[in-house]
């Protein structure tokens, strides 16, 4: 209870904080707004072509099912190594889009309960990852890099070490 | 890929549907994400000249240190990254974005290739998905909301998980440059 409310407070104080140490510090408040408004202004649209392009894809990919169908090819290879095949789903889509993975969780959460072993790995992988693919082209995409090197690699690998410690972590704490 | 396999499952009209939608779909987040946009990058403006971001970053230099090898110590970038990493603690992403691209221009200034990532921006963005969130409120409050026992119980096992999942991604990281460095000038 507390602790949910805390992320509430959390944001203006943050705001009154800024402009508290921007008096004491006699900064022109409204001056250096405007120039930083107008800044961000550039940024969003500079990145729109980014987003839009990304969430056509993205949508494609996931509506289409393709995924969902690769994925149960491989369901006895994840048995064998005591990984609930029920869980899959979240961490395929985990990578690619925040809204979409908050949906799988949800509907994980309502069809085998919020305090059962699937529903708490659930909430683990939403909460303890961020969206890799999603960040990884819109942070490059506003820069205009196109050689992301490693980066990708880095990124799923933190992503896949989230899925064994979730499995790891429920069976251990709650078994 | 996605289109293809719809055609082999008779499930084109979805497509189709997708097709006109997305355009829509993105704008909906455009409009969502630019007013907040706008107003954070304002904050930021003049939270960077009252010296709160110089502040943020002397305080965690010493790990960024570690970190972040190629950055200079007062790198402007590292004040960005640090307000960056911070909100993201607290859960609030949409607040943290201008913060983080910020971070990726001054980077990106810095940078002798503009087509290539540097070793930094790598660091940053494996940093910043491998996610250090330390209260998701949100799930906080999907578990109360379809009744959960004790919905703040698993609080600590996902700050464990998360400390665990980035410290892996930064070996990984490492290792990788390392193994790029090679192939590189080999």
């Amino acid at each position: 209870m507390n602790l949910a409310n805390l992320g509430n407070f959390f944001l203006p104080l943050v705001v009154l904080l800024i402009f508290l140490t921007a008096i004491y510090q006699k900064v022109n408040i409204y001056d250096e707004f405007v120039v930083g408004a107008k800044e961000g202004m550039k940024t969003a649209f500079s990145i729109f072509p980014y987003l839009i392009g990304m969430i056509f894809g993205i949508n494609i990919l996931l509506k289409s099912e393709l995924l969902t169908q690769i994925l149960s090819f491989f369901h006895p290879f994840f048995q064998a190594i005591h990984i609930p095949v029920e869980i899959l789903p979240m961490a395929l889509v985990r990578p690619i889009s925040g809204n979409a993975s908050f949906a799988v969780m949800i509907d994980i959460i309502k069809t085998y309960g919020v305090d059962s072993a699937l529903g708490r790995m659930v909430s683990i992988m939403q909460g303890a990852t961020d969206t890799t693919i999603y960040v990884i082209s819109l942070y490059f995409g506003s820069i205009g890099i196109q050689n992301i090197r490693y980066a990708l690699k880095a990124g799923l690998f933190a992503d896949l070490v989230t899925l064994l410690m979730s499995v790891f972590l429920v069976s251990l704490f709650f078994h | 890929m996605g289109i293809g396999y719809s055609f082999l499952t008779g499930r084109v009209e979805i497509i189709n549907n997708e097709i006109m939608d997305s355009g829509k779909n993105s704008l909906d987040l455009f409009f969502s994400m630019f007013p907040f946009m706008v107003l954070w990058s304002g904050i930021m403006n003049v939270a960077k000249k009252a010296g709160i971001l110089d502040f943020l970053a002397k305080r965690m230099r010493p790990l960024f240190r570690i970190i972040f090898p190629e950055l200079e110590e007062n790198d402007e970038a590292l004040g960005y990254i640090a307000s960056n990493l911070t909100i993201n603690m607290l859960g609030i992403h949409n607040a943290s974005t201008p913060f983080g691209l910020k971070a990726m221009k001054c980077l990106q200034e810095k940078n002798p290739h503009k087509k290539i990532a540097t070793r930094s921006m790598i660091t940053f963005l494996v940093l910043n998905t491998s996610g250090v969130t330390l209260i998701a409120t949100d799930i906080l409050a999907v578990r109360r909301m379809y009744g959960s026992a004790n919905p703040t119980d698993l609080v600590f096992i996902t700050i464990l998980a998360t400390i665990v999942n980035t410290m892996f991604a930064l070996f990984m990281d490492c290792f990788l440059w390392k193994v790029s460095k090679k192939y590189e000038s080999s």
